[in-house]
Formats: C-alpha cells, sequence, structure tokens
C-alpha cells in the first residue's frame, strides 16, 4: 500500500505543534505509534476536517490531543462507547480509537468484546506497553508473568490476555498486531485497518521504559523494543494461561480478517427490507 | 384543533419516546432496566422509521457514553434507565457537564438502594440526580406528573439541553412510567425547537469554550474544519487541558453559572390555590397528584391549603417558592424517600413556618388521605 503515489508525509500537517513538546517520557513508544498512525492517514489521503480520534485515560489516552483532528479524550475504558456514538451519528466521519492495555482490556473490556461484535467501521489501536503508566506502574492485563510492578512487588502472577485472540474471538473484522520497532510495517498495518471495512482492531507492542522497564532491568528504550523482536515477549502470550494459548513465537502483521457486514450497512439493510415488507 | 385523532391513549413511558422524536431525537442508547424499558422498545420501533438510530448498548455506562458521543457529532440524543443503571451513568454524565455536550437521561425511578423494587415506585433520587457526578457541576432536572406533561417536558429537556449545552435529567417513577393516560396530541403539533448555537464565523483562533455573554459557549460540528479538543480534563477557553488556578476558576465559574444567566427558561412550576394559603403542599412528580387531590379535601373541611409543585426540580424555584411560602404557616413535603427536597425546602422557609415531611418509602405511592391526615395532625398540635 505505501508505494501507492503520494505527496511526502510531513507530520507537522497532522499534529498540534503548539502542544509541543509532548509529555511522554522519554523512551516511550507511544510517540512512535502516533507517527505511524499519522503516516497512515496521509497515505490514504484522510482529510484530517474528517477524522475524529477518541480516546481514553491513561498514558495511550494523552496522545489524541497531539493530533490535529476531532479530538475526544473521553472516561476511563469508555473511548469505543463513545466512538460507537459518534460513527452512528456520524458515519461520514473516520472515527479511530486510541486506547492502552488497562482502558481497552481491563476496565472497557466489555465495550471491546461489545465493538468487535458489533462491527461498526472503527479502527481501534491499542497502545500496549503492559503498565498502568500514568499512574505509577501498577500491573495490567497484559503485563508479562513475574514481572515486577508497584502491585505486584513481588513479581507478577496473574494470567494473561492475549488481545487479539480475544478480538477475533469476538468478531473483529480486522486483527493485527506490530511492534514499535518495526514502523513501516506498522503503518502499513495502521493503513490495512483503516481500509478494512468493519471493526479493525490493531495491537500497538509499545514499550515504558519509566515506570515499567526500569523497575524490571530491561535497560533503555533500545533495549527494550530489541527484545521484544527477538521474541522474549512471547512468553507474555501463551505460558500462564490456558491450553489452547500454549506458548508460541509472538505473531505480528495481520493476524485475522473477514468480510463480515459491517454494523451500519447491517441496519440500513434490515431496515430498508423490514420497511418495504 | 383538538380531534379524536389528536387524542391518544399513552403509556408514559411511551409518550416519552414520542416526545424525544417529535423534539428531534435521532439515535437512542440504551440497556434492558425495569421499570424504564419500555422506552428503550418503543425508540427501537420508532426510530428507524424517522431515519434514526437505535442501538441496545453493552452495559449503562456504554449507552451514556454513546449518546455523548452522538451528540458531540450533531445529533439529538438520549438514553432511559432507572436507579441502578442511573448509578453507573453518573461518570458519563460529568463528562458531559463539563465537555457541554447535550443530552437528555429519563430515569424512571424505582425503590432503591440497590436493586430495590424493581416494579415498585419510588423518589429516592432527587439528591443523586442533583449531586451524583463528583465535583461541582450544573444540574437541570425535570419532574412531570402526568402522562402528558411527561411529552411536553420531554421536549422541553431537549430543548434546554440544547439551549445550555448541558445533560438534562428527567425523574418519573414507576406509576408515572406505567401509567395509561389520554394525551391531547395537538397540543404538541408544532412545538417550539431549540438548537445548539453552532459556531459560525472564522475558523482561525475559534475558541470552543468563549463565553459569548449568556455563559453557553458556541459548539463546533466535527467536520466544519474547526478540529476541537474535547476533554474531561479541566481546560480553559481553548479546550486544551490545563491547571492554571485563573483559567479553571474562570471556566468552573461559568459552567457554574449557566444556568442561573437562563434561569426563566429553565424554571417551571405549578402553584394550585396557594394565594391565601396557610398550608403549602410541595410535591413533585406522582406524589404531587396525590397532594392535589389533599389540597381540595383540606379546603372542603375549611383548611386553606395550596400545593406548589415545582416541574423544574433542579435548579429549585427558590424565588417563587418563597413567594408561596412566605405567608404559610406549614409547609408540608410528601415525598416517596426518607427526606429529600424537605431539606431544600427548610433552606427556603423563615423561623415562623414549620415544615415537615412525610416520608414513605416502602414501594407504594402516598395517597390523599395520607397527607390530609399528616396536615391535620400537625396543625392539631
Amino acid at each position: 500500500m505505501s508505494d501507492v503515489a503520494q505527496s511526502e508525509f510531513n507530520i507537522r500537517k497532522y499534529i498540534r505543534e503548539d502542544l509541543f513538546p509532548h509529555f511522554m517520557c522519554p523512551g516511550c513508544g507511544h510517540g512512535i505509534a502516533l507517527r505511524a498512525l499519522l503516516n497512515a492517514v496521509h497515505n490514504l489521503g484522510i482529510d484530517k476536517n474528517r477524522l475524529a480520534i477518541v480516546s481514553g485515560i491513561g498514558c495511550s489516552g494523552r496522545v489524541g490531543a497531539y493530533i490535529d483532528a476531532n479530538t475526544f479524550h473521553t472516561t476511563h475504558g469508555r473511548p469505543l462507547a463513545f466512538a460507537t456514538g459518534l460513527k452512528l451519528a456520524r458515519p461520514d466521519l473516520e472515527v479511530i480509537v486510541i486506547t492502552g492495555d488497562g482502558d481497552c482490556l481491563a476496565i472497557g473490556g466489555n465495550h471491546l468484546i461489545h465493538a468487535c461484535r458489533r462491527n461498526l467501521n472503527i479502527t481501534c489501536l491499542m497502545l500496549n506497553n503492559e503498565v498502568y503508566g500514568m499512574t505509577g506502574g501498577q500491573v495490567s492485563p497484559t503485563t508479562s508473568t513475574d514481572r515486577f510492578t508497584t502491585t505486584t512487588q513481588s513479581g507478577n502472577y496473574e494470567p494473561v490476555f492475549d488481545a487479539c485472540k480475544l478480538a477475533e474471538g469476538a468478531g473483529a473484522a480486522f486483527v493485527g498486531r506490530e511492534m514499535t520497532l518495526q514502523t513501516p510495517a506498522l503503518r502499513d498495518l495502521i493503513m490495512e485497518a483503516i481500509a478494512h471495512e468493519g471493526f479493525s482492531f490493531v495491537e500497538v507492542l509499545s514499550d515504558c521504559t519509566e515506570v515499567f522497564g526500569r523497575k524490571n532491568d530491561m535497560g533503555d528504550s533500545m533495549e527494550m523494543v530489541l527484545a521484544q523482536k527477538s521474541g522474549f515477549r512471547s512468553n507474555s502470550y501463551g505460558t500462564a494461561v490456558d491450553e489452547p494459548f500454549k506458548p508460541r513465537g509472538m505473531k505480528t502483521g495481520v493476524l485475522h480478517r473477514s468480510e463480515r457486514l459491517e454494523y451500519a450497512a447491517a441496519y440500513q439493510q434490515h431496515h430498508a427490507e423490514k420497511s418495504s415488507t | 384543533m383538538s380531534t379524536d385523532q389528536n387524542l391518544q391513549n399513552l403509556q408514559g413511558n411511551r409518550a416519552c419516546a414520542l416526545a424525544a422524536i417529535h423534539a428531534g431525537c435521532r439515535l437512542f442508547a440504551g440497556y434492558p432496566i425495569t421499570p424504564s424499558s419500555e422506552i428503550a422498545e418503543s425508540m427501537s420501533a420508532e426510530l428507524p422509521k424517522v431515519g434514526g438510530v437505535f442501538v441496545q448498548m453493552e452495559d449503562e455506562i456504554a449507552s451514556m457514553g454513546a449518546v455523548i458521543g452522538a451528540s458531540a457529532g450533531g445529533v439529538k440524543a438520549m438514553t432511559a434507565t432507572s436507579g441502578p443503571g442511573f448509578s453507573l451513568k453518573q461518570e458519563a454524565l460529568g463528562y458531559a457537564a463539563l465537555t457541554e455536550i447535550p443530552s437528555v437521561i429519563i430515569n424512571v425511578m424505582r425503590g432503591g438502594p440497590s436493586t430495590g423494587m424493581p416494579t415498585r415506585p419510588a423518589q429516592g433520587d432527587i439528591m443523586q440526580a442533583r449531586w451524583g457526578t463528583h465535583g461541582d457541576h450544573p444540574t437541570v432536572v425535570l419532574v412531570p406528573w402526568s402522562v402528558e406533561e411527561v411529552f411536553a417536558e420531554t421536549i422541553r429537556a431537549f430543548n434546554l439541553a440544547e439551549l445550555l449545552r448541558t445533560p438534562v435529567i428527567i425523574l418519573f417513577d414507576e406509576v408515572i412510567g406505567h401509567l395509561v393516560e389520554t394525551v391531547d396530541l395537538a397540543r404538541f403539533q408544532n412545538p417550539q425547537i431549540t438548537d445548539r448555537k453552532w459556531a459560525d464565523g472564522k475558523i482561525e483562533g475559534f475558541k470552543p469554550y468563549r463565553d459569548p455573554g449568556d455563559g453557553v459557549p458556541m459548539m463546533a460540528r466535527p467536520g466544519d474544519g474547526r478540529r476541537v479538543h474535547t476533554t474531561g480534563l479541566s481546560h480553559g477557553e481553548s479546550g486544551f487541558p490545563t491547571q492554571n488556578a485563573g483559567e479553571v476558576e474562570k471556566f468552573m465559574s461559568r459552567l457554574l453559572g449557566k444556568i442561573a444567566k437562563h434561569r426563566d427558561e429553565v424554571e417551571r412550576i405549578d402553584a394550585r390555590c396557594c394565594d391565601d394559603a396557610d398550608v403549602v403542599v410541595v410535591a413533585y412528580g406522582i406524589t404531587a397528584r396525590a397532594a392535589h387531590r389533599a389540597v381540595s379535601m383540606l379546603r372542603d373541611q375549611g383548611i386553606k391549603a395550596g400545593l406548589f409543585r415545582p416541574i423544574t426540580l433542579w435548579p429549585f424555584p427558590e424565588s417563587a417558592f418563597k413567594a408561596v411560602a412566605e405567608h404559610a404557616r406549614l409547609v408540608l413535603v410528601p415525598e416517596m424517600n426518607a427526606g429529600q427536597l424537605i431539606l431544600e425546602v427548610e433552606r427556603l422557609v423563615s423561623d415562623k413556618t414549620t415544615v415537615a415531611g412525610l416520608n414513605l418509602f416502602y414501594g407504594e405511592p402516598i395517597t390523599p388521605q395520607q397527607i390530609v391526615e399528616k396536615a391535620e395532625a400537625l396543625l392539631s398540635q
């Protein structure tokens, strides 16, 4: 997709420069995800006046404000609920949700599964940094086994969610995962996700050096993302959960794609048929 | 002109749904809960006929979120619930209040706390409607007493939400929700409809929370090129978060003061036989109907009784009430709760006036006889 003829991507056209410097910590992967998203928006030729970014609470929730678009910073865990109302009311808007592992999988888990089931044409980017960063580094539903956090001071003993399996199982039309280290691949995956009709879920493997990596002797940001690449994170998906999720190499890229009827189209079609009979 | 066609037997909950559509509501997001479910059911059948969207969400919180999202997109939207669901919606309600996104929330009150008595009426959410979400916030709450008034006040709720850019709550109860009464729809053929002030003029330098003078900022419509930021964080005129004391103080003062600037449009009361009343019964919703009957029963006995019925409960119509209560010996406040509105009433009367409550909270409507007996007992003391 990225080889389509297009103007050169200039991030300054898509950000609110007057809000910079941004608030993210040195080494945080969220900025890379933001750039990849904006590059995808550019490559797809999306008019930023028609772009609506809906985010929740946490570090991921604050990313949206830097985008020069219609931006909604909503309540904790609920961006998908807000986005559902917004998209139903305004199908002309390109609605993209930016959420985090805690926002999306813990407090917002109910909304995620039903957004997947409903299959409204929304793209959801879940920035997974394995931790509640904004509140000081508490364990999240994606924190790897044995990792130290401020609420697992002797190591994490809780099983881990595979968010992509969850999204696929709940019916998302498009599911993918990518690391921030692989920026062009991440950009292209986001482009595919946005272009896909229906609910698209993208897990972005981000990194939190400040309140997670540092406490786990994981080194600096570069060491953390390289460890992701070497498959260190593969343990986080499988070892602690049930039989069907046996240890495996972490898969990235497009994980699932289906052409299931999109919600708004299904709604229109259904009521058109009912009123004509 | 009223014709037989205009006279319809409507259930309170259904009247609420039809009135919402009449007022321009084009999205309903809800979650099943007794005794409000007929509102969602009616909406699911009626909205698609007018090109609107009904969506049954996964929970009460999502319903409120979807309503706010739709309204932020420029479509009038509503949700309906009862006690437990109303509790769940409180955080999002505060978000709508702070971000100033118009929305309408129906709470068909049932016995509480907790699951309480789902099929029984109550008036236990009076203070929750005022203070339910955390932090200081503006509140508008309407309390209709009949099916026809449910129709009228639902239309007015949408108009006030748009006028003030704030969530508007309608409280009624299981009895009114399920009551079937004749409504003269001719009254509502050409209702006055208010739409929010959309931002116009120069895009460059637009401040989404600037006070144009009446306390209610112009709203940017997504897609109009203004590309504003909406956040539940404290923000200034620009819409971006701030912790600057001066900016927050200015913002909050405007937010909390904007309702008062429109008091004449917001406040609505119904005062009956109050001019010479020694005994003023303050009642709202279904209880006011018993109170109305009780007032005439007391009058028959030669007791000068009157009914003061706030139709707008919050902000409480202070000056109208004070004018009525000034010469009263006794103010009686019957409520299907342990005593909620009475706290506001006590605050507003002088020492010369006795204020007493009649508080019944076992899931049955208060009867006229109970009010008469209470008044008689108090007067004989």
